[in-house]
Parts: C-alpha cells; sequence; structure tokens
C-alpha cells in the first residue's frame, strides 16, 4: 500500500537506487518508491539531481507549503491517464453557462450537507446551534433559483459565515473564530482552518493526476483563480469531512497548547509540533475506512476522494449524473 | 466485405465487446484506471515462466499483440491464457487476428495456450467465422461511437480494474 510521506523539517531528497532518502542533520530516513504516494513538504526541500525526474517518473507529486502552512506549488508529474474526450466535455460543461451552474450548484450543495451534518452532530448537545442550522438550510433553498457563478458563490460564502458563527457557540473562547480572516490567519482556529484547507487542496490535486480530469478546468472557482483550480471546487466537499473533523478533535481533546502555535495575533501560525499534530491527525482520518454500500466493500476517506472524482468522469461523459458526497455515516 | 484500411479495431476491443460493452466503451475513450491489478501481474508471471525461450508480446500495427508466433508449415499465431473463463472472448480475438493478417495476405492459424491446464486449442478461421467478425467490427465501431453504456453489476466486476469507477457512485 502506498501512502502520503510529510516532511515537516528542511532537510535534504537525495536518490540511491530505488529509494528516497531523506537527510537531515539528525536522521536519514527512507522512503521506498513503491510506497510512495505523494510529498507534502512544509520545511525547505532541497534535492540531489536526479531524485525530481525520478519522483515524477514514478508519478509521485511533491506538494510545497510555506511556514504558514499555505499551498505554495507542487512537482506535478506529467500526466499519464489522458483522455482526448473526457478533457473536451470537460471543457465544454465549463464553456456552457448553464451546465457549468449546475456542476457549481452541486459543489455548493454538496459542500453545505456536509456542513449541516456536522453541525446536526453537534446540535445533540446544544440548542444554541438550531436558528444557525435553519439559516443554512434557507441558504441552500435559495440555491436552485440562481444561476450565475457569483450568486452561487455568495450562498457559499454565506453558509461559511453562519457555520463559523455557530461553531463559536461550542468553541471555548481561546478557540473562536470571529471573522475568517485568511492572509495571514489572525488567531487559533483562522490559523488551523488555514493549515487544513491548504493541505486539503494538495489531497485533492493528488488524486485528480490520476484520472482523466484535467486540474485546471473548474466550474465552481474560477480556473484563473489558482492554477489547478478544480482542486478548489472539489476540496469544498471534503473539508467539512476531513478537514473541520481533524480540528474539532484538536480542540474538543485539547490537544493544542501554547507550544504548538507560534506568532503573534494577528500573525499567527502552526509551530513544528503544532504541524506534526495537525498532520498526525489528518493523515490518521484520511486512512479511515467505512463501508461502501455501493462497492459492498471499506473503503479509506481519501479514497473517497477518488470516487468523488471518477462520478465526475462519468458526468461529464454523460452517463451518470454527478452527485456530491454526503457524509452517509 | 470492410476495406482494410478502414479497419481499426483492436484486438483487445473484440475481447472487450464479449466481456462487456462499458468496459470496451471505456478502453476505447482512453479512459484507463491508474493501477496494475494483481490479474494483469500474474498474467504476466505466467508469460514470464512458461514460455520463457519464444519471442513473445508481438505486436503487429497496434492492432494485434499475441504472445507468439511459430512457423513450422505454415504459421501459428500463439496466445497465451490463464484460464477459460474468457475463452468465447480469447477466441474471438485470436480469430480476428487471422481475419486481420488474411485482409493482409497471409493465412495463419491460431492456438490458444493454457498452460496452467496444460491445453491447447487450435482455431480456423473459416468463412462462417469472417462473416461473424465483419458483423462484429460494425458493432464495435456503433457503440464506441455512441453514449457510454450503464455499467451492470455482474461477479467479474469485483475483479475489473473499472469496478470503483463503474460502482463507486452509488
Ligand atoms: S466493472 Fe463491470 S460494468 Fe464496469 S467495466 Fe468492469 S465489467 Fe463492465
Amino acid at each position: 500500500m502506498k501512502t502520503n510521506y510529510y516532511i515537516t523539517k528542511d532537510g535534504v531528497l537525495r536518490r540511491k537506487e530505488n529509494t528516497v532518502y531523506f537527510i537531515d542533520k539528525t536522521e536519514q530516513r527512507a522512503l521506498p518508491i513503491q510506497k510512495i504516494y505523494a510529498i507534502y513538504a512544509y520545511g525547505n526541500l532541497s534535492f540531489t539531481s536526479g531524485v525530481v525526474s525520478y519522483l515524477a517518473k514514478n508519478g509521485v507529486p511533491i506538494h510545497f507549503f510555506n511556514s504558514y502552512g499555505f499551498y505554495e506549488g507542487s512537482l506535478y508529474p506529467r500526466e499519464t491517464l489522458v483522455s482526448g474526450d473526457a478533457t473536451i466535455k470537460q471543457a465544454e460543461h465549463y464553456l456552457d453557462g448553464e451546465r457549468r451552474s449546475i456542476l457549481a450548484k452541486l459543489f455548493v450543495e454538496g459542500a453545505a450537507k456536509n456542513i449541516l451534518r456536522n453541525l446536526n452532530y453537534y446540535s445533540k448537545d446544544t440548542n444554541s446551534l438550531t436558528s444557525y442550522i435553519e439559516k443554512i438550510e434557507h441558504e441552500l433553498g435559495q440555491l436552485p433559483g440562481y444561476t450565475t457563478i457569483p450568486q452561487i458563490m455568495s450562498v457559499e460564502g454565506h453558509i461559511r459565515d453562519f457555520y463559523y458563527s455557530a461553531l463559536d457557540c461550542i468553541f471555548p473562547a481561546e478557540f473562536q473564530i470571529g471573522e475568517r480572516v485568511k492572509r495571514p490567519p489572525n488567531n487559533k482556529t483562522n490559523t488551523l482552518l488555514s493549515f487544513g484547507n491548504s493541505l486539503m487542496y494538495a489531497t485533492v490535486l493528488s488524486e485528480i493526476y490520476n484520472t482523466q480530469l484535467n486540474p485546471t478546468i473548474s466550474f465552481l472557482h474560477e480556473p484563473f483563480e489558482r492554477r489547478f483550480s478544480l482542486s478548489l471546487d472539489v476540496a469544498e466537499i471534503f473539508k467539512p469531512i476531513i478537514v473541520d473533523r481533524v480540528i474539532f478533535k484538536l480542540i474538543n481533546k485539547n490537544m493544542l497548547d501554547e507550544t504548538d502555535f507560534s506568532g503573534d495575533i494577528g500573525n499567527m501560525l502552526l509551530s513544528e509540533s503544532g504541524r506534526k499534530k495537525f498532520l498526525q491527525e489528518y493523515h490518521e482520518r484520511l486512512s479511515r475506512t467505512i463501508e461502501h454500500k455501493g462497492l459492498g466493500r471499506e473503503v479509506s476517506y481519501q479514497r473517497l476522494i477518488r470516487l468523488e472524482l471518477y462520478k465526475l468522469v462519468k458526468h461529464v461523459l454523460g452517463t451518470q449524473k454527478y452527485k456530491p458526497l454526503v457524509m452517509w455515516w | 466485405m470492410i476495406s482494410h484500411t478502414d479497419v481499426k479495431v483492436t484486438g483487445t476491443q473484440i475481447n472487450y465487446y464479449f466481456i462487456c460493452t462499458t468496459k470496451l466503451w471505456l478502453f476505447s475513450h482512453h479512459i484507463q484506471m491508474e493501477k496494475e491489478s494483481d490479474e494483469v501481474s500474474m498474467g504476466k508471471h505466467i508469460h514470464e515462466t512458461s514460455y520463457e525461450r519464444t519471442k513473445k508480446n508481438i505486436i503487429i500495427d497496434d492492432v494485434i499483440a499475441v504472445d507468439f508466433i511459430k512457423k513450422h508449415d505454415g504459421i501459428e499465431i500463439h496466445d497465451v491464457k490463464k484460464s477459460r473463463k474468457m475463452e468465447v472472448a480469447h477466441r474471438w480475438q485470436l480469430l480476428y487476428y487471422l481475419y486481420y493478417l488474411k485482409q493482409r495476405g497471409v493465412s495463419a492459424i491460431g492456438v490458444l495456450d493454457y498452460p496452467l491446464l496444460k491445453k491447447k486449442e487450435i482455431l480456423h478461421l473459416g468463412d462462417s467465422e469472417e462473416r461473424e467478425l465483419e458483423k462484429l467490427i460494425q458493432e464495435i465501431l456503433a457503440l464506441v461511437s455512441s453514449q457510454m453504456p450503464s455499467p451492470m453489476k455482474r461477479p467479474l466486476c469485483k475483479k475489473c480494474s473499472y469496478y470503483e469507477f463503474c460502482f463507486g457512485g452509488e
């Protein structure tokens, strides 16, 4: 089984025969090539010659993040699963306003329904969430009437605002979000959200690489927003399922302390220990499995991302309408 | 009679036609899955161990891919298979190779080898097979140029590389 490698320290990647080594002052860690699914680099990573092309040849993407945990870029191997038909159909769905908005709405709908699943989970303990849940449901009800991307995006924005306000009702004071501030994040939870959302983006991108989808053609987000904007679209569905739940766990189980953050209010980042804790929980969650009814077998959360992309391929090919994943468990 | 210049069908397509039309369609539209399944590597293993000294993987015009060719009195096209589960598909695939070669003035016979079962099956291309193949080619071309056939779950799906693609959305 291949796995993701997360490198949080500065160091060098070197290739020796069929093994890639991560080397720094204190250790030398072997990453056998058949085992690497993707590499997430959070430190300053340098390479000795040969390792980059070797990783690319083996279809391993490397995702780079800066000290805030913001996504910086990827070494994205040359696509091998290319289908002219699929690309043309995907582009068609972008160019045709009606078809584009159908998909854009489905991404917002899927994200919102997963957000509601999260809030309903908490509302068992507290009634204060009910009014936010109603507001989100109301927003969701407006969606079918909208057709333009800015309208659809504004629904998405409102839903997120209500969601974060709802979370503030249950989070301890130290972790209140207040307003969502991204660059730079101004408080602890904003820091966690930025870190997790960047990670999610890269994870989805790794999955897109293994399909016929073109990562630069997106529907909800504008293709010029980010180089691989389709990742942004699909990440919307998975942020509540994966990132938010990691954050809930870290906060609710009191797993974070002052040493896990550095910087000041207004310019806060995760320290190395904070990053490690986050990545560990994130990885644990991606690897967690659930029973999939259609397949009659267990699949990991990470695999669910791939299945979501397959659904999109089928949608653009015109065989089966896309229905976003809503947590059924 | 189809002129041989417009036949763009490959042996794999003939084979898939008998296994699953969804698979045929996906393959023909270059929707391929990333992983080599264990089935595939098992197949490779058999090739490598059973027929080490013969020339293998002969590819002609990107249409034919067979394991080896023998020449005695005539030409024998050999294809190595591990089980007879997909026998019909194997047989038509090999008959199609014979047909394809015949169009180019080469007459040959086909041999399906099942080393694990220690069995062989010899195939000759007759008139009725030729007519059947011509119909088949037309059907495949029509199928590939229309909408993707909806997947239908059968026992063989669980081992198919498209399994998650076909049924992961339910
Ligand atoms: S999974 Fe089943 S329906 Fe889908 S392509 Fe394979 S055999 Fe055909």
